[in-house]
């Protein structure tokens, strides 16, 4: 008899931790030698969290949220054998959140134990990477490319095209690297994935590795995610004791801990972090994939990239490609959060719109009030009003409503924010986090501070939302990266479609 | 900072490639933060000059000039907690403990911190406690866990 309680951090938040001690200890006291506890990784329901699956013959059935106290209940109800309690949310797969998904990358999370590999490869693994091996290098990056696979870290480039150049260039070492800095507030695939199910990451990064000629990959794992950190080093372990991972394996494998730059998500800062540098950004070119870590030639992927690629090679570059609409290819990894009912993640093709992913997914607001905004990519993503809402999710539709899909994050605000204290933070974000290589970046946005201050203070309004209005048009304009250059779309579209919180307060 | 031991975390990473920041994070964790005295030491070992350590320490936020309280709390102030009014969060913990953010309390029990999204943004608002992670935290969870966080340094003590 296996019951199923999370070991993801997120889980562990709301005391998964204390709910799987006390069902082991609840077995023991009853004398039920035949109750094993297995931690696996999250569904990614996080509203039912701590929530507990119990096997029966019709499928796994889950119970959440659960509280440590409510355990003795729930067996004296015969949770053990899938009876309804208050807390019974039916069988897993059915729950409309769950089973409305087109979960690719994200198959296996939630189901298995994320460190036993018998668990990885009954359940799908390594089947990617053995079909690869079967493969020449050249046809491998060419699957990649059909799938129309793009990187999830945020600019969207094909993963394929990166690869082949990669490929191309001559060189005694290149270097997988695995960017796992998932700065953006609102996001949390990467480290679901890392926490949940870390070796299809590594078969991820081992296909990659085969593809391109490179032997060594890198890990760069924020270090906000101790956990996920954890379980990496772990996976990695065991990875080389069953000959995954290793000099005879021909790719081996390290993770390193970032240490609370957020520019350091960005490619080149991150190489630089690497070499044990101060994080700042490269001038390109040369890109990555000439220069890159220690000068080599270097895959820098997201960590949702590298994880979908072991099942593009299983099914093949087409059946991945067919989800999704335009050039957004595939799934889009949705992660619903902040002031949300139902938040959590949502693995669906390309093409849902924000509106169904917060109400028909979502539920709406968890504070019952209306939604009056919502920020999608990142807290360099555009704020969005209720108007906006049936924009398409999609890198194309995005960009033309002047906004950004990034990292997929969609964080919901009620009617109680304030537009202009989120546009000063998006401001102050920029000054604390920048680089500090480029004067627009480094000083534009501590005069941008500034500027809002006053206009909240009501000093020469007028005036100084224009000298705003030209400070993110240089910001814009004269930054080197993304940083100090996209620090405007929040800022701008908070005035732009919310100007009652800066033009009319008090 | 005891130097011998110091040296020896530093040692640790000595064959690593691009080793500074791995040995940054050794140093922290042994004591709490990255002790001036550890300069020269990590200029001689990577063949960097002082002011190029300096520089790399000073860069990343995580790195301690000072030694923590007992207890590190760091609470997320970024945006999907900010929805989920994580600002009140925080000047309820700043008034509780009579600091401000990045401050340690005067008995050296807690030192308070910012941080920009701990990936807990579905269970908003989130704070780390010692590396331990709580979500939907509210005032009367985080004066819970300051109790009984202040109880058991009391017992050590
Ligand atoms: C300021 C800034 C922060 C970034 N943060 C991240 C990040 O946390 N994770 C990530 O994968 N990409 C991040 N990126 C994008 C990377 O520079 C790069 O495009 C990405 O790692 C490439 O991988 P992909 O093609 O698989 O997306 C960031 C970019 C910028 C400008
Ligand atoms: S825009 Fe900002 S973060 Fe980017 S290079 Fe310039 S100063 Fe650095
Ligand atoms: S924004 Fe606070 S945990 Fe992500």
């Amino acid at each position: 008899m296996k019951i199923y309680v999370p070991c993801d951090s997120s889980a562990v938040s709301v005391g998964a931790d204390a709910v799987a001690r006390a069902i082991s200890q609840h077995a023991i006291t009853k004398q039920r030698p035949d109750v094993t506890v297995s931690r696996n990784g999250s569904r990614g329901m996080f509203w039912l969290e701590p929530l507990v699956e119990v096997e029966t013959p019709k499928g796994r059935v889950a119970y959440g949220p659960v509280t440590p106290d409510a355990v003795p209940a729930l067996l004296e109800a015969g949770m053990l054998d899938g009876k309804a309690h208050p807390l019974c949310q039916g069988l897993t797969e059915e729950i409309p959140f769950l089973k409305q998904q087109e979960r690719l990358t994200f198959a296996r999370c939630g189901i298995t134990d994320p460190l036993s590999l018998a668990d990885y490869i009954g359940n799908g693994g390594f089947r990617g990477l053995e079909r690869a091996r079967s493969m020449t290098s050249d046809a491998v990056i060419e699957e990649v490319v059909t799938s129309g696979l793009r990187g999830r870290g945020g600019a969207g480039f094909p993963t394929g095209i990166k690869w082949r150049t990669v490929a191309k260039a001559q060189a005694d070492q290149k270097y997988i690297v695995c960017n796992a800095d998932e700065g953006d507030s609102g996001t949390y695939a990467d480290r679901m994935i890392m926490e949940g199910d870390p070796f299809v990451l590594i078969e991820g990064m081992i296909i990659a590795g085969r593809a391109v000629g490179a032997t060594l990959g890198y890990i760069y794992c924020r270090s906000e995610y101790p956990h996920a950190f954890r379980t990496l080093q772990r996976a990695i372990e065991i990875g080389r004791e069953d000959n995954y991972l290793g000099s005879a394996a021909g790719f081996d494998l390290h993770v390193r801990l970032g240490a609370g730059a957020y520019i350091c998500g960005e490619e080149t800062s991150l190489l630089e972090s690497l070499e044990g540098k101060r994080g700042q950004i490269r001038p390109k070119p040369p890109l990555p994939a000439i220069e890159g870590l220690f000068g080599k030639p270097t895959v820098v992927n997201n960590v949702i990239s590298l994880a979908s690629v072991p099942i593009i090679l299983d099914k093949g570059g087409a059946h991945y490609r067919d989800f999704g609409m335009g050039r957004s290819r595939g799934t889009l990894t949705i992660q619903l959060a902040g002031n949300i009912k139902q938040g959590g993640l949502v693995e669906k093709a390309f093409g849902l719109t924000l509106r169904q992913a917060i109400y028909d997914f979502g539920g709406g607001t968890a504070s019952g009030r209306p939604l009056r905004a919502v920020q999608v990519g990142g807290p360099l993503g555009a704020y969005f009003p209720e108007s906006l809402l049936d924009t398409p999710l999609d890198y194309e539709a995005f960009a033309e409503k002047k906004g950004m899909l990034g990292h997929g994050g969609i964080v919901v605000f009620d009617d109680t924010v304030d537009l202009a204290q989120q546009a000063r933070f998006a401001m102050e974000f920029c000054a604390v986090e920048s680089c500090g290589k480029c004067t627009p970046c480094r000083v534009g946005s501590t005069r941008g501070v500034e500027v809002i201050d006053r206009i909240i203070a009501n000093r020469d309004r007028e005036k100084n939302l224009q000298v705003l209005d030209d400070l993110c048009e240089l910001m814009l304009d004269g930054s080197l990266c993304a940083l100090g250059g996209l620090t405007p779309y929040p800022v701008m579209s908070a005035v732009k479609h919310f100007p009652e919180d800066f033009h009319a307060r008090n | 900072m005891d130097i011998a031991l110091a040296k020896k975390r530093i040692e640790g990473f000595q064959d690593t490639p691009g080793a500074l920041l791995p040995m940054l994070h050794a140093l922290q964790e042994e004591f709490g933060y990255v002790d001036e005295a550890a300069v020269p030491l990590l200029a001689e070992a990577l063949n960097l000059s002082r002011a190029e350590v300096h520089g790399v320490i000073s860069f990343y936020h995580d790195f301690r000039h000072h030694a923590p309280g007992r207890h590190v709390l760091k609470i997320c102030r970024a945006e999907a907690c900010q929805s989920m009014g994580c600002n009140r969060l925080i000047e309820h913990v700043e008034k509780k403990l009579s600091v401000k953010m990045g401050e340690t309390t005067a008995d050296g029990n807690f030192t308070l911190e910012p941080v920009y999204c701990l990936g807990n943004c579905a269970l908003s608002p989130a704070l780390l406690l010692d590396g331990q992670p709580y979500g939907k935290v509210t005032a009367g969870v985080a004066d819970a866990l300051i109790e009984n966080a202040q109880r058991q340094s009391g017992r050590q003590a």
